[in-house]
């Protein structure tokens, strides 16, 4: 189809432009070059097209209609197609208006504040809304989902054991080594143990595994219950009658507050015996002098510490995933947003908690 | 469709061959066999489809309706058997050369299929840039706003996402992109599933205008009996994992399949025949 020959002439009716062969899309770029390198008057002849299609009508057009300029030698089709172009030039904006930067700045601006604090009311009502359904389960125990609870169990705590442990096991060595290394300066390697067992006890096991938890099941969360909510399934359950806060936020909220504490738990003997054993190999320690060290210079409170804040954490991420959840409307990339807003609100909140407990613990003596 | 023979793009419509090459089905299936794991779909499936017609193709759910439009657009890979579109072998070719041939179709998928972060106007423009890079944003600005146009949405449809639109505005935007490339060759997925009657006999109308402007091929899927007769020139019936008949619909009621009968002679098939068949350009 590359057939395609013009010529300009200046004839007694202006400048002639010829048009051969094919004046499709595949040749738009350069026919309107070639038309544009034309000067005032056009006149367009396309007597020698044998294959048109809209988007060279649609060139035609153009010129006709912003140059005036002139066709002869069309065809019947061509002059339909012309015709149907014309028909459909109705100027239309591709993207949505976008206005002045400095404006749309501030704009952006004050509506990030408002919706901050549309979030934080949200956050709140929702948070009324489960104690609510917390309390009518309470008192129609009937309407507790058992199943939906166990199963929640399985996912959020069973399921999770295998790469919390892993996790807090190396974060174990990671202590011991890094310490070691510092405290072997002053030949004082034996304090590695204390290292290891009070910030494994008292934070991190804690800290990580909310972290991990907040990744793998407030992130679930969210995306779960915002498909629902795109499928319809949420509206479904309320026509029916079923509360979905009670059907799908309790059974998340309970199984995340108990699974918590025992995660934490299992977090903290995790990293201990990675820890014990990174003793034993690197620094001689055998595992019974380190057991031994480790009960006297580890409070009990430290465990109390990490174990008092594990529901608090849990409770947490799973009140921010279901909520960022519900709040899911209209298309699929919503929730994705939701999703990652979800984990990123869970573990910002997690660890402003953890620092407004270090400091309660403090104060009431538990150091 | 004494039209078409006018058409510089196909100057032989009926005859043996034209100049091009090109013949006068635009779409061959032979011996087609499609199937998941154990349940067969199709087997020894055969069909043609007209240049310059609106071919409606039927059948019960599950029959594989939307696996044979797959298996001919490339989506599926077909068990067995050869589909040749616009006189190309489709099985078993590269992407390279597949996507030659894909330029010249254009697809409207059953919920649109939109692409849900850009505008409708940037969907429109989203082929049209795969394949001519080189257009300048102005042209291409407008391009769209034409086609748009035709698919007869309104102006302020442009800059809106896929999610602020209603059911049937959808699919005129679908139909848009569809159209974007100024295709041969139409697919279309169950188009008016979904709307209210007469946004369904607006969207009929349109396509048919569509069709006879442009002199597509349309190769239509669907359930809706008025769409059958308002606008199809023939209709494929899927049954039995085959083609049982192709033909028009009064060539088909003379049949005596039983779901023919069925479809076509039920409350609703006499409902729909009763209102259109006096528009039926076959009637």
């Amino acid at each position: 189809m590359g057939d395609q020959a013009e010529a300009q002439d200046n004839g007694p009716d202006g400048n002639v432009y010829s048009c051969t062969g094919s004046l499709t899309i595949t040749r738009a770029a350069s026919t309107q070059r070639e038309i544009d390198a034309v000067d005032d008057p056009l006149v367009i002849d396309l007597e020698g097209v044998d294959k048109m299609d809209t988007v060279g009508a649609w060139l035609v057009h153009r010129a006709v209609r912003d140059r005036k300029a002139q066709v002869r030698g069309a065809s019947k089709v061509h002059q339909k197609l012309l015709e149907q172009v014309a028909d459909a030039d109705q100027p239309s904006r591709i993207r949505p208006e976008e206005g002045n930067a400095a404006i749309r700045a501030v704009n952006e601006l004050g509506e990030a504040v408002t919706d901050a604090g549309r979030t934080l009311v949200g956050l709140l009502g929702f948070l009324g809304a489960t104690v609510l359904a917390f309390a009518a389960i309470i008192s129609h125990p009937k309407r507790f989902r058992l199943n939906a609870v166990v199963q929640r169990f399985d996912v959020v705590g069973v399921r999770a054991l295998g790469i919390i442990g892993l996790m807090t096991f190396l974060i174990g060595i990671v202590i011991g080594q890094q310490g070691a290394v510092q405290l072997q300066q002053f030949g004082a390697e034996v304090y590695t143990i204390n290292l290891i067992g009070r910030i494994s006890v008292r934070e991190l096991a804690t800290l990580m595994t909310a972290i991990m938890v907040a990744g793998r099941s407030g992130s679930a969360f969210a995306a779960q219950i915002g498909t629902m909510k795109i499928t319809e399934e949420v509206d479904a359950m309320k026509t029916i009658g079923v509360s979905p806060i009670e059907a799908l936020v309790v059974p998340r909220l309970l199984a995340s507050v108990v699974m918590m504490p025992l995660l934490s738990f299992y977090a903290m003997v995790m990293s201990l015996l990675g820890g014990g054993i990174f003793c034993w190999i690197s620094l001689g320690i055998p595992p019974l002098t380190f057991i031994q060290r480790l009960q006297e210079v580890t409070p009990v409170t430290d465990l109390w510490v990490g174990l008092i804040k594990a529901p608090v954490f849990g409770f947490i991420i799973a009140l921010a995933g279901c909520f960022q959840g519900m709040l899911v409307e209209g298309n699929s990339e919503e929730v994705g947003t939701r999703t990652t807003a979800a984990v990123v609100q869970s573990i910002f909140l997690v660890i402003v908690l953890d620092a407004v407990f270090a400091v309660f613990f403090s104060s009431v003596g538990w150091i | 469709m004494s039209e078409t023979s006018t058409d510089p793009r196909h100057p032989n419509p009926r005859g043996d061959s034209d100049g091009d090459g090109e013949s006068d089905v635009v779409i061959t299936i032979r011996g087609l066999k499609n199937s998941f794991g154990d349940q067969v779909i199709h087997d020894g499936l055969d069909l043609d489809v007209r240049r310059g017609e609106i071919l409606g193709v039927v059948g019960g759910s599950g029959t594989g309706k939307s696996v044979l439009m797959r298996s001919i657009i490339g989506l599926q890979t077909p068990d067995e058997g050869e589909i040749e579109v616009l006189g190309e072998d489709m099985i078993g070719r590269d992407e390279l050369e597949a996507k030659n041939i894909r330029r010249r179709w254009g697809i409207l998928f059953q919920n649109g299929a939109l692409f849900s972060t850009l505008t409708v106007a940037e969907n429109v423009e989203v082929p049209i840039r795969e394949y001519f890079p080189y257009l300048k944003p102005p042209l291409l600005d407008e391009i769209a706003s034409y086609k748009i146009a035709m698919s007869g949405l309104p102006a302020d449809a442009g800059p809106k996402y896929p999610s602020e639109l209603s059911g049937g505005m959808r699919k005129r935007a679908g139909l848009a992109r569809a159209l974007a490339l100024d295709p041969e060759l139409l697919f279309l997925d169950e188009p008016t599933a979904g709307l209210d009657p007469i946004g369904a006999a607006a969207f009929d109308e349109l396509i048919e205008n569509l069709q006879k402007r442009l002199e597509l091929t349309v190769f239509l899927i669907t359930h809706d009996l008025d769409t059958l007769w308002a606008i199809c020139d023939r209709v494929a019936v899927l049954s039995d994992r085959k083609v049982v008949a192709v033909g028009t619909i009064e060539q088909l009621l003379a049949l005596d399949h039983p779901w023919i009968q069925e479809y076509f002679n039920g409350p609703r098939g006499r409902a729909a025949s009763a209102g259109l068949q006096k528009d039926h350009r076959g009637a």
